[in-house]
């Protein structure tokens, strides 16, 4: 017997087909896009040779500081690596896990970000450099939280769901989280896609005055894009007065959304990053105006390609959860009765998160305690940034900021094409030459 | 009595004073529609404005009294936590967007989208709102002694309304409820703080039907 | 994404303010709108005989050679002024037609505007830079509209600022978003309608003009457009008497007007409206989404 599987119609797409004539309701996930997409895997470094020297390790010095904020902010922020911690929400993850992600970031001088549900005292506490998201939700926005933060990062979007808002089901509104976004309790959350008080750049940037005004020019405006228009989004974010962009590509993570959302819109991060350094080059603002770049990064090579593309930052999300216990191969009955095995979880909307990261529950939080969850955290930042530097060093870079495009090839035509940078073994790129 | 005249003193200038350790009274003149005027004041303070404003006048306010002698721009009152703001003339969209506590008073109308996002504060409009007011408003009190455009608590959680003129078309969600007691009383408080002579027995009552709770397929034409 | 202004006189004795007045609306919109700036302004009309161009080079032009051309071509005595980057023509309307003639044989050209009182200027850079260009605080006249624009998906240049004209003395200015129109633009472009530009603004004027063209008033060329124009948007539409005002159903684009004895005015925000004379007495509203407003008749 031959059983022929249709590329049309493959066992996941019968099953999906499957669920909706039952349940008749779209699905609802966690965790960024599956689907195989072009991204930095697709380019190579250049390292040193014969016309480039590269760099000892230990004492020839690979600097990877950055600063964020430079163009408006009396303060602006000062990290010690250029990987930051993206916003998730306290709803979305548990306390030990915020806690987790407060610590490590402190360790390693870089900074995380709350998220669609507010600032907890755990954060602001754990955290020495916190960034404060301004949602169209507006849960648990407060002036006294906006105040103690060290920057502000106003959202419009997310690579998970570019166009949608938050989302967060009912068995994840506990007592606490309902308390802080002013919801009834055990609901599922609806939320807004549009900010309440503006729409357009244009009202944005009296928003951002507003914002200037209340902290006194103190902080650093960020804004947040789900990675789509993207040239005209990161004009826009210029010209409405951010002293920070921040583009997250589809393969950005989310605790829920619509699968359909996930899959299907928003571009990958590989070609938004070029897009985006170029608009900001058009406008004389490239390392002006700092843009964090965020969707998908796994590892030092990830990092030290979106630098090389023109990024002064990236952020993880998805990567930073992973390394306190996402997916790891413990509990695995309590993966099997979520119908998911470790490596391929992505329930995080059910708030039954078998490793303590993505729930509200006791019994499962108790399995993620901070210190381990930040010494993960930690070890992982680490070997983000050595593998950087170990990248760095050899092309000849004594700052991981003096990466640049001209250091990387390409492997396929459509990385050449949406990176701008030359197939291997030839000087084309598609589309320039 | 401390005076800022905005024709010839900065918006800074005075944001920066209210913020801090600011006088018990303020007199802001010649407010010319210009945005942010009594951002971020955290103190229990007077403050009295001459003219329209524009845009987020007296944003995430806490604990003062700010009073527009005029109208108000997009966003009066975004995010206050409390105090009171009073606007003497109209209101555009957005008024109280998104506050927490509080009490907003617009003697004239309010536009659209008044109370949207709402957590909290109490709003008394002694005219007209415009449509989708009460958008998503989650807890507070909208009072609408006027007429309420179409889709009046659109998306509604646990805010109540109170009517005294006409509704347009109703919102998602949102139904008539009826009047009880303790909304009566409610209802006489919040239009005795405002001042507002209506009869609470000619208000009623909209609320949430609650079915867009947790989703059901046979609400999916809600969406 | 941008700042609107409008102001319509009511008082006639006061149109030699126009042009100041239209000068401090326009660049208090200057954050709204740092790309570009462009104005409609109304004024010294002529008779029927004859019809007043507004001509656009992007680089030094002839102009001089461009009248002498159009003299023999009609075999009349043709006048023109120098406005900065554009160059006024009046020409003739009997017969000979010179719009038609300047389109065909001098494609270097953009034509701006075409009307019996109808002028637009349009320029990229800062409105104070426009202002100052244009000598915009010398015009007098009856009505005008203004623009600040921030370009949001097409690009910053003369041709893609506003006003956009939609026929004889008629423009549009826009302060919004529009989603659909890519394939109105192809669509307007299948029934004959000359649109230029990516802008999505042009589409909405081209769209008025083919519903004018067929027929249509202009009232219910604007209750049309509720149907067909998909997006955000504030339309401030000039008329060869007056102007209309329109916002779409959902109105997140905002607007403001303020009428006295003396002016009606319109803008996207009131500061705008707060440098007018008179602005203490006037009635101040805000425009009712997917509501034609029309002031001075078509």
């Amino acid at each position: 017997m031959t059983l022929r599987e249709s590329a049309t119609f493959p066992a996941d797409v019968l099953a999906e087909i499957h669920r909706a004539a039952d349940q008749g309701i779209y699905d609802v996930r966690g965790f960024g896009a599956k689907r195989k997409l072009p991204s930095f895997d697709d380019l190579l470094f250049l390292g040193a040779s014969m016309s480039r020297y590269p760099l000892e390790g230990y004492r020839e010095k690979c600097a990877t500081n950055v600063t964020l904020g430079t163009r408006y902010a009396k303060k602006p922020v000062e990290l010690d690596i250029p990987i930051t911690i993206a916003g998730m929400s306290f709803g979305s993850l548990g306390a030990n896990a915020k806690e987790s992600l407060g610590r490590a970031a402190t360790l390693m001088g870089t900074s995380t970000t709350t998220g669609d549900g507010g600032m907890t005292s755990e954060e602001r506490e754990s955290s020495k450099t916190l960034v404060y998201q301004v949602l169209p939700s507006r849960y648990g926005l407060n002036p006294d939280d906006l105040r103690r933060a060290d920057a502000i990062e106003v959202v419009v979007g997310q690579g998970a769901k570019p166009g949608g808002g938050g989302m967060l089901l009912g068995q994840k509104i506990t007592e606490r989280v309902a308390g802080m976004r002013d919801l009834p309790e055990g609901i599922d959350q609806r939320s807004a896609c549009r900010h309440p008080d503006w729409t357009g750049p244009d009202d944005l940037e009296i928003k951002i005055q507003e914002l200037r005004e209340i902290t006194d020019y103190q902080l650093p405006i960020y804004i947040k894009i789900g990675a789509t228009r993207v040239t005209y989004d990161v004009t826009l974010a210029v010209k409405s007065g951010a002293d920070v962009v921040v583009l997250d590509g589809m393969q950005g993570g989310t605790a829920a959304t619509q699968d359909v959302f996930i899959e299907h819109v928003g571009i990958p991060t590989l070609p938004a990053v070029r897009l985006a350094v170029d608009a900001l080059e058009e406008l004389g603002m490239h390392r002006e105006v700092q843009l964090i770049v965020s969707g998908g990064i796994r590892n030092g090579a990830d990092a030290a390609k979106a630098l090389a593309l023109g990024a002064d930052a990236v952020s993880i999300g998805s990567a930073a959860l992973v390394a306190l216990g996402c997916n790891r191969d413990v509990y695995i009955e309590d993966y099997e009765k979520l119908g998911t095995l470790p490596g391929y979880c992505h329930h995080c909307h059910t708030g039954a998160c078998p490793v303590g990261v993505a729930t509200q529950t006791p019994e499962l939080e108790a399995r993620l305690r901070p210190e381990q969850g930040a010494q993960w955290l930690r070890n992982y930042l680490t070997t983000m940034v050595l593998e950087m530097q170990t990248l760095a060093r050899a092309c000849g870079k004594s700052h991981v900021l003096n990466l640049e495009p001209e250091d990387l090839t390409a492997l396929t035509i459509e990385a050449a094409a949406m990176a701008r940078v030359p197939l291997a073994g030839t000087t084309w790129i598609p589309g320039s030459s | 009595m401390t005076t800022f005249d905005l024709d010839n003193d900065s918006l800074r200038d005075l944001n920066g004073r209210l913020h801090g350790d600011p006088p018990a009274k303020v007199k802001v003149t010649n407010a010319g529609g210009r945005h942010s005027v009594a951002v971020g004041v955290d103190a229990d303070i007077e403050i009295s404005i001459d003219g329209h404003v524009g845009y987020y006048c007296a944003g995430m306010n806490k604990q003062a009294t700010i009073r527009v002698n005029g109208n108000a721009g997009p966003g009066v009152a975004e995010n206050m936590m409390s105090g009171v703001v009073d606007v003497s003339g109209n209101a555009s969209q957005y008024a109280g967007a998104s506050a927490h506590g509080g009490t907003l008073i617009i003697r004239g109308d309010a536009s659209s989208r008044c109370g949207i996002s709402m957590k909290g504060i109490d709003i008394v409009v002694a005219g007209d709102v415009g449509h989708l007011s009460a958008f998503m408003a989650q807890t507070g009190h909208l009072v609408i002694c006027g007429n309420a455009g179409d889709h009046l608590g659109d998306s509604l959680y646990e805010a109540i309304i109170f009517v005294r003129g006409e509704v347009g078309e109703l919102g998602a969600d949102c139904i008539e409820k009826e009047m009880r007691p303790e909304h009566y009383a409610r209802l006489e408080s919040l239009l005795g703080a405002a001042g507002l002579d209506f009869d609470p027995k000619e208000f009623k009552r909209y609320g949430s039907a609650r079915k867009l709770y947790h989703f059901n397929i046979d609400h999916a034409d809600a969406y | 994404m941008c700042g609107i202004v409008g102001i319509y006189y009511k008082n006639k004795k006061l149109q030699g303010n126009l042009g100041a007045s239209l000068a401090a609306m326009l660049v208090e919109m200057s954050d709204r709108g740092p790309d570009s700036a462009g104005v409609a302004v109304y004024r010294d009309p002529v008779d029927s005989g004859h019809l007043k161009v507004s001509l656009f080079s992007a680089s030094e032009y002839d102009w001089e050679s461009l009248k002498s051309e159009l003299e023999s071509q009609s075999g009349q005595d043709i006048e023109y002024a120098r406005h900065a980057t554009h160059a006024l023509f009046t020409v003739p309307n009997n017969g000979f037609d010179a719009v038609a003639w300047i389109l065909a044989t001098h494609p270097e050209l953009r034509l701006m505007s075409a009307g019996s009182s109808i002028e637009i200027y349009k320029e990229k850079g800062l409105p104070q830079e426009f202002v100052r260009q244009f000598d915009l605080q010398q015009f007098s006249g009856s009505h005008a509209l203004g623009h600040t624009r921030m370009a949001t998906e097409s690009a910053v240049t003369t041709e893609h600022s506003h006003p956009f004209s939609t026929g004889l003395d008629l423009c549009l200015v826009h302060n919004g978003s529009l989603s659909n129109h890519n394939r109105l633009r192809q669509s307007l472009r299948n029934c004959g309608v000359d649109i230029r530009t990516d802008n999505d603004s042009e589409v909405a004027a081209g769209y008025l003009m083919w519903r004018l063209r067929e027929g249509d008033t202009l009232e219910q060329a604007l209750e049309r457009a509720l149907l067909d124009l998909d997006g955000f948007y504030t339309l401030a539409i000039g008329t060869k008497n007056g102007f209309a005002v329109l916002r779409d159903p959902i109105a997140c684009k905002p607007a403001i007007m303020a009428e006295t004895d003396d002016w009606v005015a319109m803008a996207s925000e009131f500061r705008a409206i707060a440098q007018l004379e008179g602005v203490e007495h006037a009635n101040v509203w805000e425009p009712a989404p997917a509501t034609v407003y029309a002031w001075g008749g078509q």
